[in-house]
Formats: structure tokens, C-alpha cells, sequence
């Protein structure tokens, strides 16, 4: 049999182009990696597959003839994870997806359905994480920033939330492994990237770059999570399986004095 | 604001709060109008949490720990000797708004003290929630407490501004009031939480009739009672607790264990150990009244007034009560299943959607994932393996024990790991 390997940008609509690739040439044995991670294939034969934005369509309109809107979503919950091979299980799940009738996305005995499933609720707790621990800091020239450094690329799923909720204020929330950001104007929102100063480091507020009252706030805050404690009932390993220690470098209350 | 007396008073004003368990800010929907500030889904988010592990949602503070009553159980009480404190209507404004804008809270819960009177306590309390809605177009969330003893027009103000308002009963039974409390009389406690249900009656017909009637209360009241303080059994907490769901309509009763603060020798000694274990007993016992169809005389009554603290209330009356079972999986309804020691109402679902498909063996409950080390004692299914039915309750006791030895271990926190 002859296999395919199938490269593409890394977005989302490129991933769909590909699928739709897969189903025009009629592929088998096909092999998805992304740009910006594919190695070893130097000695396969490869293709590149432009991302073309009618194709991802299609194939998200056939996607969603067969699923809920609440599966749906879980497609691009699982690509967002960036996980090694969920370009594969994603193609396996969307083939077996228009294979079969409605209702096969609750199909759990099936591997692909079952893993999908999997990751996509990682995916999403991280996105919850996510909108509980941003910490907004003003900055001179008035913009609310954040650094965060999620497990997966979650900043597309928390973008509405945060729309939505500080609508009156300008804000920017900066991936710093992913290194791009959404910044909204108080008008909309928009992916960015930013080059940063070498010397800036995200877990520091440094008087360059940040507000005077951010400072104070800051401070406040700090003391309010302390006095908020009830010593007697201390219960640090509960305390640190909901605030895992990885996420403490950006949380404000979590800062040395 | 001048900082450093605001920082101060902060932490003078949330160490009288952080006595309220309650950090609840789900159950409001308010949506962001003219671009203003806030967005309430709903669905209520941690943001931080303490090192005792409770959730950090809102901002919890006192507007002032001044007091004229001296209620025995309370830090805030006018004979205790401790620095006092009073946020300017502003000042809280001020911190919410701007703790709000950096993603730090869901909102405000804001409670007090009461000095002057109960009205100019409320008064303030009010001006508060109105200036964050009116002036500053915030629709984040707001917790107000209700003050003992304010008047029917201020309750009635303060739910067009707040999403949930909360009056704290503290003592469960009115002896132990009157021991603890002695000024204070359980008609003050009653009257603001009567005030607000009628009007969120009203308003729910208004609403019907007229489409822009304004929201009241839109998360309900709550109250919060204090366990180990005044001797009362769990017996006495829970049947206070279900008269007040039923009498109040109300949407949470929280239960907090006596934290000792005081010398007096009518109150638990300071260093007592804080009774988390037997709070989190009460929590399950809550849970099982409203959401798994027990009435409180099947799990509390005169002969059986205290809940055991080694087993949950759901054991604990499934031993007492081994007539019931073996329940069947694949033909008892869904009242029994849930009565089933082990099974969550999750499983419960799980359950009655599979065996729509399939009558259902040990292996299938397996695979959809209900979790078995409890209920297989009390459970039959679609196999002829099954656990012995005459091993008394009291060795049943000890084998379940003994196989969730950790599990017991994990159950020092208040309102997680219910079942
Ligand atoms: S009235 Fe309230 S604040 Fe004052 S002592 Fe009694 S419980 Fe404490």
C-alpha cells in the first residue's frame, strides 16, 4: 500500500484542508504532522498542503451535519491540545464520524472517540484554569497584560470569555511559550505577536513598564488572600491540588513580598 | 484611597469575614450591558484558593467590625478586645472594582458589623451594592448580607442590587441562642429573610406579566449555622437546617465548624480542634436531602441524633437499614439506586441510560464507569456472583472500612469528595 504523509501550517483551517485532501485524492495510510514540528520525514515523501479556507469549511459543515454542536467543538478542543499524533486520532475520528450515522460521536467504545473525548476535556480544564488564573496588570500606557503559560494553546477558547467580561477595559493576555497574544481595543479582539525586550521577565512588575497603582493593588491583594487563611484549618495539600505549583509563577498572590 | 491605611483595614476586615464559609458566586445571570465592566454566566469561578483550601471568589470583607452586640461566638463581639476598623463606602468600591478589573474575584461579598442600628448599617451596606450597579456599571457578582433587625424597605433595596442576600441564624437551636446571644432573638434572623423571599415571589409573578420588570435576588438567600459552638446535636442542626429550606425557599444552608476565638467559658476552649470532619458529614447529610430524596427523620432522629464520623450518612443508614437491599440494578427506580451507598447521581444516570440497551453484569457497570468497592455489598445484577447478604451490618462496617482506609483519610475538606 502506498502512504501519504501530509504536512500543513499548524492552523486549524489547514489541519480541515488536509482532511479534505485526504477525501478528494481518496488517501489511505495517511501520516498529518505539522509544520513547525515535522522531523523524520526527511527520507518519506512528502507533501505540503496549502490552507485553503473554502476546503476547512466544507469539511466543519460536514462535521457538523453529523455532530452536536457540543461534539463539534470537541474537534477543536482535542487539535488544540498540540498533543504528538492528534492530527492522526482526529482524522481517524472525523473518518469514522462520516462513515457512520448521527449519534456515532457518542460512540465510546471506539478507540478514537474514547481518546478524543480524553483530550478534548484536558483541553478544557485547562481553559477553565485559565480563566480563574489570569492576572490582569496595568501597564503605563493604560492596557491590562497577563502572561500565561498554559499546558495547551488555549488562548482561542478563553478569548470570548474575557471579551465578554472586561469590555470597558483594554487587555492583552500574552502566551509566553506559544509566544502570540490576544489583545482587545475596546473594540475587538485580535491574535497578536509582540517582540519583547530581552530583559522583560513575566513574573516580574517592574516600574518601567507597569503602573504605580498596580503595585499598591498588588499589595492589597496579597493581603487580602493572607487574612482571608484560616490558620487552624490549614490544608496545604489541598491547597496545592487546586492551585498546582507549575501555575504559581503568574499568580499575584502567590508572589514574595 | 491612602493605601496604607486601606491595606489595614483590609486585613482587619477580612479576618472578621473569612468566619462566613459561604464563597458561592454561581447561580446569577447578569450580562454586560453598554460595554460596562463584568459578566455573570452563572457558573461561578475559583480564582484562587486558600492554604485551608476553600475556594477564593469573591472579595469577603467586613464593611466594619464595630459591633453594639457581644454575641458570644463571634470575633467581632463588642467586649472583645481586638483592633477595629470601618470601610468608607468608596474604599469598597474602589478595591472590588479594581480587584474585579485584574481577574482576581467574581465580585463582592460584603458583610458587617452592626453599629448605630441595624437600618444604618444596612443603609451603607446597600449604598455600596447600588454605586457598584449604578455608578460604575459593574455586573460581576454581589453577596449582601442582610443585617438582624433592617427594615422591609431596605430589603427590598437591597435585592434590586445585589444577586444574593444571606442571612447567618449562627446557633442552631434557640436555647442555645439565648445562652450565646442573649440580645438577639430569632424573630430579627427571620424577619429580612421573610422580607426577601415574598419579594422574590413578587417579582418572579412580575416578571411573568411585565418582561422588564428588574432582577431580585437573582441567586436566592443562603444561611450559615455554627457547628460545635452551643452543644447542639446534629440531630437539632439538621431539622433547623430543613426548616429553613422549606419555610425560606432557601438555596443553600452552609455549615462551619466552630473556629474557637474566646476565653468564655460557655464556648469550646481556644485550641479545641476545629470539627471539620463532622461539618463535612453535615454537608453530605445536605446533599442527600436535597438532591437523593432522603427526608431528615430517615437519617436523624431522637434514637440516632448524631451522625457517625466514621462512615457517611448513606452507609450509615443503609447498615441501619439492610432490609432494603439487594437493590437491582437493572429493575429497582431510580429513588432506590440513589439510596445505594457508593453510587453518586451520576452513576445513578449512567446506570438507567445503559440498561435501556442491556440488562447490565458487573462487567458493564465496570466499563461505564460506576465505582463498585462500596455498592457491590448491596447490589445485585445480570450475574449470579454476588457479595454474601448475611454478613452483619456491624462486620460490613468493617470490611468497607478497611478497604477505604485512604479514601477516609482524604475527607478532611468541607464540600468536596461528598460520596
Ligand atoms: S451582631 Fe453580628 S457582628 Fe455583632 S457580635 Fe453578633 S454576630 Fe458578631
Amino acid at each position: 500500500m502506498h502512504g501519504a504523509n501530509l504536512i500543513y501550517d499548524g492552523t486549524f483551517d489547514g489541519f480541515l484542508s488536509t482532511v479534505f485532501t485526504v477525501y478528494e485524492q481518496k488517501l489511505s495510510n495517511v501520516t498529518i504532522q505539522n509544520e513547525t514540528h515535522s522531523q523524520s520525514l526527511l527520507f518519506a515523501e512528502t507533501e505540503f498542503i496549502p490552507t485553503n479556507e473554502t476546503q476547512a469549511k466544507r469539511v466543519w459543515k460536514g462535521l457538523i451535519k453529523h455532530l452536536t454542536f457540543r461534539e463539534a467543538s470537541v474537534v477543536f478542543y482535542a487539535f488544540l491540545s498540540e498533543q504528538p499524533n492528534v492530527e492522526n486520532i482526529l482524522l481517524d475520528y472525523i473518518q469514522y464520524i462520516f462513515k457512520n450515522e448521527k449519534g456515532a460521536g457518542e460512540d465510546f467504545s471506539h478507540p478514537s472517540v474514547l481518546k478524543i473525548a480524553q483530550i478534548a476535556k484536558q483541553v478544557g480544564r485547562e481553559k477553565h484554569r485559565m480563566e480563574a488564573f489570569v492576572r490582569f496588570r496595568l501597564t503605563k500606557d493604560e492596557i491590562y497584560f497577563a502572561g500565561i503559560e498554559p499546558d495547551f494553546n488555549v488562548l482561542p477558547l478563553i478569548l470570548s470569555h474575557f471579551k465578554k467580561r472586561y469590555a470597558d477595559q483594554k487587555w492583552l493576555i500574552y502566551d509566553i511559550k506559544r509566544k502570540y497574544g490576544i489583545y482587545y481595543d475596546l473594540h475587538s479582539v485580535e491574535m497578536i505577536n509582540i517582540d519583547f525586550p530581552d530583559t522583560f521577565d513575566f513574573t516580574k512588575t517592574d516600574e518601567t513598564y507597569f503602573s504605580e497603582a498596580e503595585f499598591d493593588f498588588q499589595k492589597l491583594w496579597k493581603s487580602y488572600f493572607r487574612s482571608s487563611n484560616i490558620e487552624e484549618r490549614k490544608n496545604m495539600k489541598l491547597h496545592i491540588q487546586h492551585v498546582p505549583k507549575r501555575y504559581w509563577k503568574y499568580l499575584s498572590e502567590k508572589q514574595p513580598d | 484611597m491612602s493605601f496604607e491605611r486601606t491595606r489595614e483595614k483590609l486585613k482587619i476586615l477580612a479576618d472578621a469575614a473569612k468566619y462566613d464559609v459561604s464563597c458561592s458566586s454561581s447561580g446569577s445571570k447578569r450580562a454586560n450591558t453598554n460595554k460596562g465592566l463584568g459578566n455573570a454566566t452563572g457558573m461561578g469561578i475559583c480564582h484562587s484558593y486558600t492554604e485551608d483550601g476553600r475556594c477564593v471568589s469573591l472579595l469577603k470583607i467586613l464593611l466594619t467590625n464595630y459591633c453594639i452586640f457581644d454575641c458570644a461566638y463571634c470575633v467581632t463581639r463588642k467586649s472583645n478586645d481586638i483592633q477595629r476598623a470601618a470601610f468608607k463606602v468608596q474604599e469598597v468600591v474602589d478595591l472590588t472594582i479594581n480587584f474585579y478589573r485584574r481577574n482576581y474575584i467574581e465580585g463582592l461579598f460584603l458583610s458587617s458589623g452592626i453599629f448605630k442600628s441595624p437600618d444604618y448599617t444596612m443603609e451603607r451596606l446597600v449604598s455600596v451594592a447600588k454605586k457598584l450597579r449604578l455608578e460604575e456599571n459593574f455586573n460581576g457578582y454581589i453577596h449582601l448580607k442582610s443585617i438582624p433587625g433592617a427594615s422591609d424597605e431596605l430589603m427590598r433595596e437591597a435585592g434590586l442590587y445585589a444577586d444574593r442576600l444571606s442571612v447567618n441564624i449562627e446557633i442552631p437551636t434557640e436555647i442555645g441562642l439565648k445562652k450565646l446571644a442573649p440580645e438577639k432573638k430569632r424573630e430579627d434572623f427571620v424577619k429580612p429573610m421573610l422580607k426577601v423571599k415574598n419579594e422574590i415571589i413578587q417579582y418572579k409573578n412580575e416578571k411573568k406579566l411585565i418582561k422588564s420588570t428588574p432582577k431580585y435576588a437573582p441567586a436566592g438567600q443562603s444561611t450559615q449555622m455554627i457547628v460545635g459552638a452551643s452543644g447542639e446535636s446534629d440531630f437539632q442542626i439538621m431539622y433547623t437546617s430543613n426548616f429553613f429550606y422549606k419555610n425560606y425557599n432557601l438555596k443553600r444552608v452552609y455549615y462551619s465548624g466552630y473556629v474557637p476565638i474566646s476565653y468564655d467559658d460557655r464556648l469550646p476552649k481556644i485550641g479545641s480542634e476545629v470539627p471539620i470532619l463532622r461539618e463535612n458529614r453535615l454537608y453530605q447529610t445536605d446533599w442527600l436531602l436535597r438532591f437523593y430524596g432522603f427526608e431528615v427523620n430517615e437519617i436523624l432522629n431522637e434514637t440516632h441524633p448524631h451522625l457517625d464520623l466514621d462512615i457517611d450518612p448513606k452507609l450509615s443508614w443503609a447498615l441501619r437499614n439492610r432490609h432494603e437491599f439487594p437493590v437491582d440494578i437493572n429493575t429497582a427506580d431510580k429513588r432506590m439506586l440513589a439510596r445505594v451507598p457508593g453510587l453518586g447521581m451520576k452513576s445513578v444516570y449512567k446506570i438507567l441510560n445503559a440498561r435501556r440497551f442491556r440488562r447490565l453484569n458487573w462487567d458493564h457497570l465496570k466499563r461505564i464507569g460506576v465505582a463498585l468497592s462500596r455498592a457491590r455489598y448491596f447490589i445485585i445484577c445480570d450475574s449470579s456472583d454476588f457479595e454474601r447478604a448475611d454478613i452483619s451490618s456491624e462486620s460490613l462496617k468493617g470490611i468497607i472500612l478497611q478497604n477505604s482506609k485512604t479514601k477516609y483519610n482524604n475527607t478532611l475538606n468541607n464540600q468536596l469528595s461528598l460520596f
